[in-house]
């Protein structure tokens, strides 16, 4: 069953669709309800390995329904620590739960300065209602 | 880098033109937006590509019953005289063999022996049949027709008088209080007091009719279906329940620049009779094809996509997530070599070598 729309205010936001819940200096990163939204329901998730690094505004894994692939943007830089294999086995947990289970890679931050540069939930809320 | 969230792409994976024009609507496009479709533009039309979503509608069809708008399709009235002997040479199949509430399945072919589409013919009496075609080759079909009519046959298209719906699902016939009958006839009938003509066609697999019915009966059949339990399907759902039966879609798996044989629809073809192309098929078929349209599954978890390239000098034409089989699943051209079941393929993915297997027809079958 699809979540309904939602954009948590203890998250930060991606103006590409990617959210980040920041702890420390690692960051749980997954796509927004609007972003699984416009695809449908996932049927895969191409993720990146652990130890990997990904980079900010440039993409680190795609995720495919069953209509469209759509590259997933990486809202901060870092090493990946961990990927979420729940998703990996069954995407269609980011349609049901898109800031809980649907987490797709928790890393370790190399510049903690750029969470400073994203949108709080209000400021992509806005975003999103241009869209 | 893939496009984000591409909301005007068709389903099948063509490219949408953008091109400045008013797009089509069906008879039912208040009904789709009531309930809550995702509309996109397909063949010239703004379509439900789904409602629910994709696997739940797929289901719904699989297991109980699913109504599918596809008014967006042309209907082509051939009459008169010399219609039968004009589309026995325009057409694959062995018209002479259809009779009055009969149907078939049949290509209109191009000197090559390439599909410039494929196609049901209806017959309700002696010269008096109706084509309905695909929605993205009405006026190729209509213009080839049309070009080549004979004195004595008149070539009509009648496709804006007419709404379409596929009923399609183990209980459709159940659920619209209708009888059981052969597929590939029809016959008119009446549902909810709406004068509708029965075919027993469909393009899912399983048990079903299409309804054709006036353009202004439409929302009044639509509501009647839906109030008898169907469920609202989009072209979502109808990409990927054709693809697990392994029913080609013209514009991916055929076109005009492939023939026939090499399409695997030689069933399609009677070569004993004379239409357009049918030397060239004769000759491929004698020969054997280069290359053949292979249904296959994906061994890894990926999502084939048209275009994507087979190893080995291939190309998938189309591809989907199964919802029955939950794995990727697809048809594409590939050397004659390599077209037997349970042949390994290995499909590009965006980069990344993905193992397949060839399949015999169809990738899902009921009882597996």
């Amino acid at each position: 069953m699809a979540a309904p729309e939602s954009y948590p205010d203890d998250l930060r936001y991606h103006p590409e669709h990617d959210w980040a819940r920041v702890e420390g200096d690692e960051a749980t990163l997954g796509i927004t309800w609007f972003a699984q939204d416009a695809l449908g329901e996932l049927v895969h998730y191409e993720a990146p390995d652990v130890g990997t690094t990904v980079s900010k505004d440039a993409s680190y894994g795609e995720v495919e329904s069953v209509k469209a692939v759509s590259d997933i943007v990486a809202p901060l830089s870092g090493e990946v620590l961990e990927v979420n294999q729940k998703v990996v086995d069954e995407p269609e947990v980011v349609n049901e739960d898109p800031y809980g289970g649907g987490w797709l890679i928790r890393i370790r931050m190399s510049d903690p300065g750029e969470v400073g540069g994203l949108l709080d939930a209000e400021a992509y809320r806005a975003h999103v209602a241009e869209q | 880098m893939q496009k984000r969230f591409p909301r005007a792409r068709s389903v099948n994976g063509a490219r949408v033109a953008l091109v400045e024009r008013t797009l089509l609507r069906t008879p039912l496009y208040e009904r789709h937006v009531a309930l809550g479709a995702r509309v996109v533009p397909f063949a010239g039309y703004e379509m439900p590509v789904q409602y629910a979503g994709v696997s739940e509608e797929h289901r719904a069809v699989r297991g109980d019953c699913g109504v599918f708008d596809v008014s967006h399709m042309g209907e082509l009235h051939v009459d008169g005289p010399t219609a039968q002997v004009f589309l026995q040479e325009m057409l694959s199949n062995d018209v002479d063999r259809l009779e009055d509430g009969g149907a078939q399945y049949t290509l209109l072919t191009n000197e090559r022996g390439g599909i410039v589409d494929d196609l049901i013919v209806y017959r309700f009496g002696r010269g008096v049949f109706l084509l309905v075609v695909n929605a993205s080759n009405r006026g190729a079909v209509y213009g080839w027709l049309k070009e080549r009519e004979p004195r004595g046959t008149e070539v009509r298209d009648a496709s804006d008088e007419y709404a379409l719906l596929a009923v399609q699902g183990p209980r459709s016939l159940e659920r619209l209080g209708l009888p059981d009958a052969p597929a590939f006839t029809h016959e008119m009938g009446e549902l909810a007091g709406i004068e509708v003509m029965i075919c027993r066609t469909g393009y899912t697999g399983e048990k079903g009719v299409e309804l054709c019915c006036a353009e202004g009966d439409a929302p009044a059949l639509w509501d009647a279906v839906l109030s008898r339990g169907a469920t609202p399907c989009g072209l979502g759902a109808r990409d990927t329940l054709r693809l697990e039966m392994c029913y080609p879609l013209h514009g991916n798996d055929i076109t005009p620049e492939t023939d026939a044989i090499s399409a695997e629809l030689g069933w399609a073809c009677a070569l004993d009779t004379e239409f357009t192309g049918v030397a060239e098929l004769r000759r491929i078929k004698g020969e054997g094809p280069a290359r053949c349209l292979v249904p296959f599954v994906m061994e890894e978890r990926a999502v084939p996509r048209q275009g994507m390239p087979i190893e080995g000098g291939g190309e998938v034409t189309s591809g989907t997530h199964s919802p029955m089989l939950d794995r990727g699943i697809g048809m594409g051209y590939v050397p004659a070599a390599s077209a037997a079941p349970d042949t390994e393929l290995v499909v590009d993915v965006r980069g990344k070598a993905r193992r397949a297997r060839v399949v015999k027809k169809p990738i899902y079958r009921k009882e597996s």
